[in-house]
């Protein structure tokens, strides 16, 4: 048994995965410049703008965070594909 | 501005068994020139900031593999 | 704790099967500067060092498990579907006959990952610098890895983790700045 994922799962993906770089590097900047408002701000809205994203990814491809996402039945944090294997 | 590769010829001896490279070069990256990093720079979108691996232009640091640099110097 | 997320931070593409690039990648798998000796080398530091940069050695250290991760995404993808007889023919004969297509900690010459290859002085301008020039030197390992692979999709890969060395090399001499308490009175430029 196979099954391929959907040209939306990739891209879908790629968005979460932009969305989520910018939150890397406002991260490591803040941990440097920690007085910074405005890309504190910046931080605050790529936060929000991700947790959209991954509600809407969830639904149709199952959880993505471990012990904060929530699960169909049967449990499906364990179905494939492992990020490695897409 | 700063260059991000430097160049540099190294003595050739007639004795040396290869071909000679008679140019070399290292990368010199923009971490290196910025000091602590100012704020308010300008960015790429988060598409391109992923592309290019940071959010800052000021850090891209492009890469061009198999030794281009020394071909382009012959 | 750490919380796992379902996904790489960046979407790692292999064009070909070629399991002789996967031999020089697990140098940045298991080698003194890869990914793994990066992220614990930070997250073992940050135990001892000054609160002021507690949070940017936790949060490098996180992002090196995210690169461990693609790096191996890209040996699994390049190993994968590979025969006994193309593993042999990359030179990969000798991991072959020790693991099959297990992925293990060593480096491209076959030496196991060693925690000699990470320090931790306990002086913090000391740790700052082995953590400068471990950024440093896994930049390099990168440059000379993308020199060696003809695959425009894994270099693409190998390109964004290069760039990164470069951000943490950058954020690391701007904690040693913070240490010296002196960036307030220097003027930005």
């Amino acid at each position: 048994m196979n099954k391929t994922m959907p040209p939306e799962y990739y891209s879908m993906l790629e968005e979460i995965q932009a969305v989520d770089f910018v939150l890397v590097e406002l991260t490591l900047y803040l941990d440097t410049h920690p007085t910074d408002k405005e890309a504190i701000q910046q931080y605050n809205y790529y936060a929000r703008q991700s947790k959209k994203l991954k509600k809407e990814f969830e639904k149709q491809f199952g959880p993505l965070l471990q012990y904060q996402s929530y699960s169909g039945y049967p449990w499906t944090w364990d179905d494939t594909p492992w990020p490695w294997q897409v | 501005m700063y260059s991000l590769v430097k160049y540099y010829h190294p003595y050739i001896s007639p004795f040396d068994p290869c071909p000679p490279m008679k140019v070399k070069s290292y990368r010199t990256p923009p971490n290196l020139y910025i000091g602590f990093q100012p704020p308010s720079l300008p960015q790429f979108s988060p598409r391109e900031a992923l592309a290019h691996g940071t959010l800052w232009p000021i850090f891209y640091s492009p890469y061009p593999g198999k030794g281009k640099e020394e071909m382009t110097r012959e | 704790m750490w919380l796992y997320e379902k996904k790489l931070q960046y979407p790692v593409r292999v064009s070909q099967c070629n399991p002789r690039l996967a031999k020089f990648l697990i140098e940045q798998y298991g080698g003194a500067d890869g990914e793994l000796a990066a992220a614990l080398r930070y997250l073992n530091q940050r135990y001892s060092i000054p609160d002021k940069v507690v949070g940017l050695l936790t949060d490098i250290g996180t992002e090196e498990f995210a690169h461990l991760e693609m790096i191996a995404t890209m040996v699994y993808k390049l190993t994968k579907d590979a025969t006994p007889e193309q593993l042999k023919e990359a030179g990969l004969a000798p991991h072959y006959a020790n693991h099959d297509k297990a992925l293990f900690y060593h480096n491209a010459a076959g030496n196991p990952w060693t925690a000699e290859y990470i320090q931790a002085k306990g002086d913090p301008i000391a740790d700052l610098y082995e953590d400068i020039a471990a950024e440093e030197k896994a930049r390099a390992t990168y440059q000379w890895i993308i020199n060696l692979s003809d695959d425009p999709d894994l270099n693409d890969g190998l390109k964004f983790l290069r760039e990164r060395e470069i951000i943490h090399s950058q954020r690391f001499r701007e904690a040693v700045e913070i240490l010296k308490e002196e960036q307030g009175k220097k003027k930005f430029f």
